[in-house]
């Protein structure tokens, strides 16, 4: 009886106690992201909402289908393959006048200029000479009077391609590619692929750069992991100087120094070692230069932090155990170090990919990275369905970067070690 | 050389003058002359700051001597670089490489001295089988416990078959029973291998337990280098007296010097006769030691008598187990350890009045603290 009793309590109490752990969890999951919420709101709104926002720019495809319904709607069953039918032609010229009458006929225009070159001309020189909508049966008859490009598929096609409401001519055109007549994907014509050849010019550059400041800032931070503290905290607060200093300021210092009246060229001048000014900026060189240098810190400080853990008696067991220094350094220390080689090469490599002021203001026309593009199509030309693509090509390949580089290091994932 | 002399069998190390600062003012080694024989086991023991590591880092040659000579086989070393001394060294936290497996770690040294595949192979099987952890070779050494670390570091040590091996505090991050356990695996490799090995301890106990003789270190100087038992038995200060076991000390003046044995007058009162060992003559202070297994207790009035009889104050008894210790307050001194007999530690009560006695020849008159 008794033990009967007491077993009921103890089933009675088991889900209480259960239900109390959970609520006992979720306060404490809630107080956690009560901490954390004021700055994921903050990122919501200013970064990932804007980027997603600017992502879904790059295969957004309104403005044809806002502008021009009827037509999009005619064209829908339309089988591309030989001229549409008077049906269209009549929506279209519908369409036409309610845009000019709205204004909207410009947007329009931008819009299917992107696709075929001289849209805008057939579109507005339509608009201008269409006085008063075609009598029923007539319109076709009428649009291939005002301009005869409205006889050709390739108008059309331009048109069906563009009705969205989403599309990928903007990926495509990141990447030098486009929809022929027939819709197959084709690669652009080649005194209009620029953006492979940018994209590429881009990874080079940064390649470089990284390789640049893996040479220069490797010995750097062995001497700082290295130095008695004293000294190593001089030569860190020397690393840590450009930070302190703006961008600006910095890539400008390197016009001072490099233009062909510069310090440089005029020491190497006064040394007699040239008679002629070397061209050391508007150029690859000095875009390298420049980006090396404000890129170093990026290098050194995760190479220093992966150094100042390696302790200084694997070097001294690998001495006693027979290795020379060269040896012991290749085979004990450089493997150790590669975590912090391959996080920094990656910080200064991703960085360096989305480099823009110093690039725009040291490089030539020849060194011009994506992200001048990006800048140029958002502020100059207000395409920003290309800026978004070209964006979106550039985020996926630094993306992907980082996850080769996730699995690289948790292959290499260096445990335990020295129990100090 | 004279003739007939027979020559001794040379050392395998000799420390020749050796001097060495490293702030150009204070010599942390000051002239140091150590032989080590072959196939010896010699601890170089003392406190942190004794010159003990540093000068087996100069045996290793990571440190270089400010003065004097170190031999290996009969060839100065002084300028000769680490590696290319044959000399095996497991260090104090291991050092293994913790991005090379435990078979890769035992490898190395044979790898670097282009040994053939086949060979490195069998040896590292033979030294893994030694260590009893073949089932272990493909694991990391963060995978494994500390023990098992200090077992690899031994092996890696030496399995290139080094003419020296050196070991700088290698249990001093293992617990106490692992530590005991590991002495004794230590030592049994010294003896089945023959190999010569110059360990660093601060630990006693240790030192005593492994050592065919002990180097005692004090200030940049071997204050005495002897077997374990002799150090125990017949220091030649009051330092090595202090450091190697349990030690009682009595501050007195001299007052007679008879041959070997000299009556000491006790700063807190009474007279001893001691062992003469390391004292300046008649008038000068001395500091006695007395370990506390030789001392015995009896009760107040009881029999006995002798040249060193003192009376004693019951300040506490601790139980350890196999035996038991009474602290004394033995002429001013607060402190006096007496080792009990078993069984008998129930009888002293707190504050009893008891008389001390022991041999003369095992108190030792040494130079004063």
């Amino acid at each position: 009886m008794t033990a009967a009793l007491l077993t009921g309590a103890d089933a009675k109490t088991e889900v209480p106690l259960k239900r109390r752990l959970r609520r006992a969890e979720r306060r404490r999951q809630a107080k956690a992201l009560a901490l954390v919420l004021p700055l994921l709101l903050f990122l919501l709104f200013t970064f990932a909402g804007p980027i997603a926002g600017m992502l879904w720019r790059a295969v957004d495809d309104h403005e044809v289908r806002q502008i021009l319904p009827q037509a999009v709607a005619a064209l829908a069953s339309w089988d591309s393959k030989d001229l549409p039918d008077e049906k269209a032609y009549a929506a279209l010229a519908s369409d036409i006048l309610a845009a000019r009458a709205s204004g909207t006929i410009a947007i329009a225009a931008k819009r299917l200029n992107y696709a075929l070159n001289g849209f805008r001309t057939i579109l507005t020189s339509t608009a201008r000479n269409l006085k008063a909508a075609p009598e029923p049966g007539t319109a076709k008859e009428a649009l291939v009077k005002i301009n005869p490009a409205w006889r050709e598929r390739t108008t059309w096609t331009t048109i069906k391609d563009a009705s969205g409401p989403v599309t990928g001519f903007y990926l495509l055109a990141a990447l030098d590619l486009t929809r022929n007549v027939d819709g197959a994907i084709v690669a652009t014509a080649p005194d209009q692929a620029i953006y492979r050849e940018v994209f590429a010019r881009t990874f080079l550059i940064s390649l470089s750069v990284t390789a640049l400041c893996l040479m220069l800032g490797f010995p750097v931070a062995y001497l700082l992991a290295t130095l008695p503290p004293g000294r190593s905290n001089l030569l860190m607060i020397f690393v840590l100087l450009p930070f302190w200093t703006s961008l600006l300021v910095r890539t400008c210092a390197w016009i001072v120094l490099l233009q062909s009246k510069g310090v440089v060229n005029d020491s190497l001048h006064w040394l007699g070692i040239i008679d002629e000014p070397l061209r050391l900026i508007y150029n690859r060189f000095g875009v390298c230069v420049a980006m090396t240098h404000v890129l170093l810190p990026f290098m050194i400080l995760p190479l220093y932090s992966s150094m100042k853990a390696i302790s200084p008696a694997y070097m001294r067991a690998a001495a006693s155990l027979g290795a020379p220094p060269l040896t012991a350094f290749l085979r004990i220390y450089l493997p150790q170090t590669l975590p912090g080689i391959g996080a920094g090469s990656l910080l200064v490599f991703i960085l360096a990919l989305g480099y823009y002021i110093t690039p725009a203001l040291v490089g030539g026309a020849a060194d011009q990275m994506i992200s001048y593009f990006i800048a140029l199509y958002t502020t100059e030309t207000a395409n920003w369905g290309l800026a978004s693509a070209l964006g979106a090509v550039l985020l996926l390949a630094t993306v992907l970067l980082a996850l080769v580089y996730g699995k690289l290091v948790q292959g290499q994932q260096v445990t335990g070690g020295m129990k100090n | 050389m004279e003739a007939g002399m027979v020559k001794p069998a040379p050392a395998l190390v000799r420390f020749s003058g050796i001097q060495k600062t490293y702030d150009g003012e204070h010599l942390v080694v000051k002239n140091l002359d150590l032989d080590i024989r072959k196939g010896e086991f010699i601890t170089l023991l003392g406190p942190s700051g004794s010159g003990k590591t540093t000068t087996l880092m100069m045996l290793a040659g990571f440190e270089v001597p400010t003065q004097g000579e170190i031999y290996l086989a009969e060839r100065p070393i002084k300028n000769v670089p680490p590696h290319k001394r044959d000399i095996g060294m497991v260090f104090q936290n291991y050092a293994l490489f913790p991005h090379l497996t435990i078979a890769e770690n035992i490898a190395f040294p044979l790898s670097v001295r282009n040994t053939s595949k086949a060979e490195a192979q069998e040896r590292v099987s033979a030294a893994l089988r030694m260590i009893k952890m073949e089932a272990l070779a493909h694991r990391r050494p963060g995978q494994l416990s500390g023990g098992q670390q200090q077992r690899v570091a031994l092996a890696r040590a030496l399995v290139f078959n080094p003419q020296l091996v050196l070991m700088d505090e290698p249990l001093g991050a293992l617990d106490k029973r692992l530590r005991e356990q590991m002495q004794l695996e230590i030592k049994q490799l010294h003896e089945t291998m023959g190999i010569t090995v110059v360990y660093v301890t601060h630990d006693q106990s240790e030192a005593l337990t492994m050592s065919d003789r002990i180097a005692v270190f004090n200030d940049g100087i071997v204050q005495q280098i002897d077997r374990p038992d002799a150090l125990y038995e017949h220091p030649v200060n009051s330092f090595v007296a202090h450091f190697i076991g349990e030690n009682n000390v009595l501050a007195g003046t001299v007052e007679t010097v008879e041959k070997e044995y000299c009556r000491v007058a006790l700063a807190g009162g009474g007279a001893v006769t001691a062992r003469a060992v390391n004292v300046s003559g008649v008038g000068a202070s001395t500091s006695l030691s007395v370990r506390p297994e030789r001392i015995a207790i009896i009760p107040d009035g009881g029999a006995g008598d002798g040249p060193n009889r003192l009376p004693a104050k019951v300040q506490n008894t601790i139980y350890l187990g196999d035996h038991a210790l009474a602290v004394l307050d033995v002429a001013g001194n607060g402190k006096f350890m007496v080792k009990l007999q078993p069984g008998t530690h129930d009888s002293l009560r707190h504050g009893e009045g008891v008389f001390i006695t022991f041999r003369p020849e095992d108190c030792l008159a040494l130079n004063p603290v």
